[in-house]
């Protein structure tokens, strides 16, 4: 278990403060795979480096199985440091080292001896897919590649959790998801927790159990995917969700409705068979919504007719269906 | 094309093949022991740098001093100021290892700074990695910063040697044997300028043949370079 009590990181530098995190409280359990997702300069990778420490935190405490990291002395920080795998965006390879010697580096760290270190880097290489490319340097490899180079070099002393530092940004779609398939395959089979930090909403979608959502510093809500993705409370949730979110609309001077679909409301023709039902006309101003495992979420903002009895046959349509509506102002 | 007597004379007597191996002795050596010195001293530099390793602002200050200032005296001042250290040292200030003191108190500051721009290069994210990893600063240096820069760290110590080189040449004007002393005693002294040019066309050779060598080994060990 990881835990993070009024965590705080302030930069100094010669003419300005930077606080980059204020009182972060988060608990990540074992076992699951924790997304903290936010946008560019929120103070993700300031997080995440705080978790093992590469960057000390000015207020608070980080315990990694209640044992606290700031009270650990520096050869017993190393020795923790060997239970946390890290992975970046920049893969980070060393250049000059081949893919199996890369991946035997932390073992090399951990004392482990030369041909047992290659016999697990060989393991893990296989894991990964890359069995065949041990010899390969980094700069023979793809993106991808490398990532996966990455991943087994992280697992190489049999971590218990594993920090993801915009794993995937650096990937095209297609890689970004095998890559995804990956980590959760390591979660399943291996049991590894994983903390993964991003700024797309698709990686949390794809792989995520419980999600935080940090804004300017702070923690704006956190909770499980689904619910975070139902019914996001903070604004910034809201806009990572739905980043397309407009407010201005083009109206003919109907009551406007605001219709969120919560997780309650399976996949179907809603609206067309409200028109249906109501014998009255809608205008869709906007709508956003996701599917997941057949629910959908999100929200649809539709124009009532100006006759206000069709109107209130749609209201009544509405009450009834079970789809939370609101009016918009 | 007429040689003149002086230079037969010099070359059936093995003078000038002797000039060769004592240039190339002199700079191999001097390198060599330069490099052993400076490679500490440019890891140091970076390590206590405000973004290196392990930041010594003080340490970083007067070793920096020090670096600069023997940087900035040109060479035959160096040398001149320099003779009673060499023959502290070595016992003599004159001959081949009075100027192989000479030439490595030149070149240690310079091969430290290469050093230490080398090690800049690499990129901080891999050092993160290490340290992500469990690494301490020592095997960060050891087994992440020396070994992924090694074939910058050789582009540096192969234009140190030519450096070298062309300063063995500049000391013998205070004693320093090798083509140099050939080219200064028998080319310009006695006025013989077929001498001195056949000294000019063996130091050039022997600059494309270290840098010839040296660009095979560092295409060799960088394995950036897809192959
Ligand atoms: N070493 C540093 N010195 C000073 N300020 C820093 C330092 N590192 C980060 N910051 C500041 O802290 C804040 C958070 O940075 P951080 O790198 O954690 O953001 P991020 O959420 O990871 O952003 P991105 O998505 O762009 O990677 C930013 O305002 C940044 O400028
Ligand atoms: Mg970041």
């Amino acid at each position: 278990m990881i835990e993070l009590k009024h965590l705080g990181k302030t930069y100094r530098t010669a003419d300005q403060e930077i606080v980059a995190l204020d009182d972060i409280n988060l608990t990540i359990h074992d076992g699951e795979i924790f997304g903290i997702i936010g946008l560019s300069g929120a103070g993700k990778s300031t997080l995440v480096r705080c978790i093992n420490l590469l960057e000390v935190p000015t207020s608070g405490e980080v315990l990694v199985d209640g044992k606290s990291l700031t009270a650990l002395s520096r050869s017993e920080l190393l020795k923790l440091r060997q239970s946390i795998g890290m992975i970046f965006q920049g893969f980070n390879l060393l250049e000059q080292r081949t893919v199996l010697r890369n991946v035997c580096f932390p073992l090399e760290i951990a004392g482990v001896r030369k041909q047992d270190a290659k016999k697990r880097a060989r393991e893990l290489l296989d894991l990964v897919g890359l069995s065949d490319r041990e010899n390969s340097y980094p700069s023979q490899l793809s993106g991808g590649q490398k990532q996966r180079v990455a991943i087994a070099r992280a697992l190489a002393t049999n971590p218990k959790y594993i920090l993801c530092d915009e794993a995937t940004s650096a990937l095209d779609p297609n890689t970004t998801r095998a890559i995804l398939d990956l980590l959760r395959k390591i979660n399943e089979e291996l049991g590894v927790t994983i903390v993964v930090i991003t700024h797309e909403m698709k990686v949390v979608d794809h792989i995520c159990d419980r999600v935080a959502v940090i804004d300017r510093s702070h923690i704006a809500e956190e909770g499980k995917v689904s619910d975070v993705f139902t019914n996001p409370r903070s604004e910034i949730a809201r806009n990572l969700i739905f980043p397309r979110e407009r407010t201005v609309l083009e109206t003919q001077g109907g009551k406007r409705l605001r219709l969120s679909f919560d997780g309650q409301t399976t996949c179907g023709p809603h609206i067309a068979e409200m028109v249906l039902a109501c014998q009255a006309p809608v205008s869709i101003l906007m709508a956003n919504t996701k599917e997941l495992d057949g629910v959908i979420y999100g929200y649809t903002i539709i124009e009532l007719p100006t006759d206000v009895h069709q109107a209130d046959k749609i209201v009544a349509w509405l009450k009834n269906s079970g789809i939370s509506f609101s009016e918009v102002e | 094309m007429h040689f003149s007597d002086i230079f037969m004379k010099l070359w059936n007597a093995g003078l000038i093949q002797k000039g060769i191996w004592e240039t190339i002795y002199m700079t191999v050596i001097s390198t060599v022991i330069s490099y052993v010195l400076g490679l500490p001293l440019g890891v140091i530099l970076n390590v206590t740098g405000r973004d290196g390793l392990h930041p010594v602002s003080w340490l970083n200050r007067i070793l920096g001093l020090v670096v600069n200032f023997f940087r900035s005296i040109p060479f035959i001042v160096l040398m001149v100021s320099m003779l009673p250290v060499a023959k502290f040292v070595v016992g003599s200030s004159l001959g081949n290892n009075a100027m192989i003191v000479m030439l490595v108190i030149a070149a240690t500051p310079y091969i430290a700074r290469l050093v230490e721009s080398s090690l800049q290069e690499i990129n901080s994210g891999v050092i993160e990695a290490a340290q992500a990893i469990g690494c301490s600063n020592f095997q960060i240096v050891t087994k992440v910063l020396i070994p992924e820069a090694k074939p910058s760290l050789i582009t540096g110590g192969i234009i140190s040697m030519v450096t070298i080189l062309g300063y063995s040449a500049m000391a013998a004007t205070i004693g320093g044997t090798g083509l140099g002393q050939i080219a200064i005693v028998y080319g310009h002294q006695r006025s013989k300028p077929d001498v001195t040019w056949v000294c000019v066309l063996l130091l050039v050779i022997i600059v494309q043949i270290i840098q010839a060598v040296g660009s095979a080994i560092v295409h060799r060990t960088d394995k950036r370079i897809r192959q």
